[in-house]
């Protein structure tokens, strides 16, 4: 397991405070936040090349914080592959191989073993100028594994990529999870990506760590704004929890309107309920199926292409995401009356606070 | 403007050429190989090459490392460090070699320390050697240190990750990556220290370098005797120079 523990680092105006992160054996966490957010930062304090200002780096129980970046097996590929441009792509992948003086043989059977799980085996006396942006993010991966290390930081690696090469190097990121279960950080502003990839998610913003959970818990149970904002969950609510009682259901009261919800949580400030928890009709919905029953006129449709947002004021206004074929049958135009339902279920809540 | 722009680069290119190619071509070629087989001429040529070399060899062992950490590193009066290194750009190489005769004169520290040792500066290789390295070591610091500079930070990153000690990382990633750059360098300082005069004739007169030579030919005998020592050598430093630069672009373009 890798532990960070009070990890802070000060570079110019950039300050992360109090970083605190588990990463279990054989785990593929994704580090996701906003540009800016310190994500890079941290990948280079776990690999020992950015000087801490205070907190400690746990590898397997043991302090590495002192120990230099070619002691710690711990290698990283970057958001630009950061190939060795005067190198081919064979001498790059043992690169690590050659510097710690390993034997021929073993160097020929670890190229082997990440060349074809990578699929690069025509790449390897290319020089990497003349390589697609896919082509080199694999051969860095490569270079990275090549080594066998205890863990592998992935920065942004599908970020600079086009939609094709993003999908190749998406889905060679999966072969690699499933079949060398590698301890495994990887950080991306993409929620997307997140969710895709890992086992576990932590959130990054403002220079702190904000949750951490699995994909499950960000997504659907936020316990921040920052962290419901950054999973598009898109129906923030202000109000008051009228009614709450641990573990029995309550209600949220919010702009003239109430919420039922499950979850009991004291003094919670907050409500969030996802977009695509939301159905939204033309004709009144059946009361008893949905304990949230609206109605509210059409204030906005946006398209995203596969999917439409509609928005309807209940006030306050909601969104909702239908895809483009519930659209062609919902028809809705603009300040037309719609009805909106959503289950209890579909409501968390949590306390923001807002000192 | 793209014309007045061309207009006015042109003008101070032909002030650059003009100058050198007339002495070039209004020699006489008899008289030119005359020149070329005077054992002094080829003696003050050969040393001249010579001296220059060492002084860029020695440059290179001593400033290769300091360019480095000067791209690499932040420390306090940094600035003032590469100041300090552009300090024989602006002062005058006369006085420059007044300077290093306090330093290097057979009375003064560095002389006598040498001198110990039986190595003396004032009128010999040494002196000559000296005075070229302290005019023209600065073209190969900056240039070196402008190469490892642009050696992305990442790529040494990922070195160190992947095993590579500090050494490791400089010699098989910084230092490939930055050797147009420090070539290129070691050739402008040699080509400087080629032509220095300033600071040489003050250390050392005697054993001649061309330089000298040709000044030592304009004051004795003129203006005709001093050109074809200066063209020889002109002709000679430029061969190599375009020999040296065409291998180093022939490689860039690889």
């Amino acid at each position: 397991m890798i532990s960070i523990r009070n990890l802070c680092v000060e570079i110019g105006d950039f300050n992360l405070k109090n970083a605190n992160i588990d990463v279990f054996d054989g785990e593929y966490m994704v580090m996701v936040g906003p540009t800016g957010a310190g994500k890079t930062v941290i990948l280079e304090s776990i690999a020992g090349l950015c000087p801490l200002t205070g907190g400690q780096v746990l590898l397997r129980g043991m302090d590495v914080t002192g120990l230099p970046p070619d002691k710690r097996r711990i290698s990283i590929v970057y958001q630009d592959h950061a190939l060795f441009p005067h190198l081919s792509v064979q001498e790059n992948i043992l690169f690590g191989l050659k510097v710690r003086k390993v034997e021929k043989k073993e160097q020929e059977r670890m190229l082997e073993k990440v060349v074809s799980l990578l699929s690069i085996s025509s790449l390897l006396h290319r020089s990497p100028p003349t390589l697609s942006g896919g082509e080199r993010q694999k051969s860095a991966m490569a270079r990275a594994l090549c080594v066998e290390p205890d863990l592998l930081l992935l920065d942004e690696p599908l970020s600079a990529l086009d939609p094709k090469g993003r999908e190749d190097v998406q889905e060679k990121l999966v072969n690699i999870k499933r079949s060398l279960k590698l301890t495994t950080v990887h950080v991306t502003h993409d929620f997307e990506e997140a969710i895709a990839l890992g086992d576990r998610i932590c959130v990054i913003g403002e220079g702190e760590v904000k949750q951490t959970g699995s994909p499950e818990e960000i997504f659907r149970r936020p316990d921040s704004e920052f962290v419901a904002r950054f999973a598009m969950a898109r129906n923030i609510f202000t109000g008051v929890t009228v009614v709450s009682k641990e573990g029995e259901g309550c209600q949220f009261r919010t702009d003239g309107v109430t919420f039922s919800a499950m979850e009991g949580v004291k003094e919670a400030n907050r409500a969030v309920v996802r977009p695509e928890e939301v159905v939204v009709s033309v004709n009144p919905l059946e009361e008893g199926k949905m304990e949230n029953v609206f109605s509210g006129q059409i204030s906005g449709i946006s398209d995203k292409g596969a999917t439409l947002l509609i928005t309807v004021d209940l006030p306050p206004p909601i969104s909702i995401l239908i895809t483009r074929r519930e659209f062609m049958h919902l028809n809705p135009v603009m300040g037309m009356m719609a009805y909106v339902g959503f289950p209890a279920s579909a409501v968390h809540l949590f306390h923001e606070n807002t000192l | 403007m793209k014309t007045l722009f061309l207009l006015l680069g042109l003008v101070l290119l032909a002030f650059l050429t003009v100058p050198v190619a007339k002495m070039v071509l209004a020699s006489d070629p008899v008289i030119l190989i005359e020149t070329f087989l005077d054992k002094e001429v080829l003696a003050a040529i050969f040393l001249t090459l010579y001296a220059a070399l060492i002084a860029t060899v020695i440059g290179f062992i001593f400033g290769t490392p300091l360019a480095y950490l000067l791209a690499k590193t932040d420390f306090r009066g940094k600035r003032f460090v590469e100041g300090l290194i552009d300090l024989p750009l602006v002062i005058p190489h006369s006085a420059a070699g007044i300077a290093l005769l306090f330093v290097f004169g057979r009375n003064y520290f560095m002389g006598k320390a040498f001198g110990a040792i039986g190595l003396k500066f004032l009128d010999s290789l040494g002196g000559i050697v000296i005075a070229m390295l302290f005019v023209s070591v600065p073209f190969l610091i900056d240039s070196a240190r402008d190469g490892f500079q642009k050696v992305d930070k990442r790529l040494e990153n990922v070195a160190r990750t992947l095993g590579a000690t500090r050494w490791q990382t400089f010699l098989r990633v910084s230092f490939p990556l930055a050797w147009r750059s420090i070539v290129s360098g070691n050739i402008l300082m040699w080509a400087r220290g080629i032509s220095e005069f300033g600071a040489v004739i003050i250390v050392a007169y005697h054993p001649m370098t061309a330089p000298v030579l040709v000044f030592e030919r304009f004051e004795t005998y003129g203006l005709d005797y001093a050109r074809p020592v200066a063209v020889i050598l002109i002709l000679i430093a430029m061969t190599v120079f375009v020999m040296l630069r065409l291998l180093l672009y022939r490689g860039e373009d690889r």
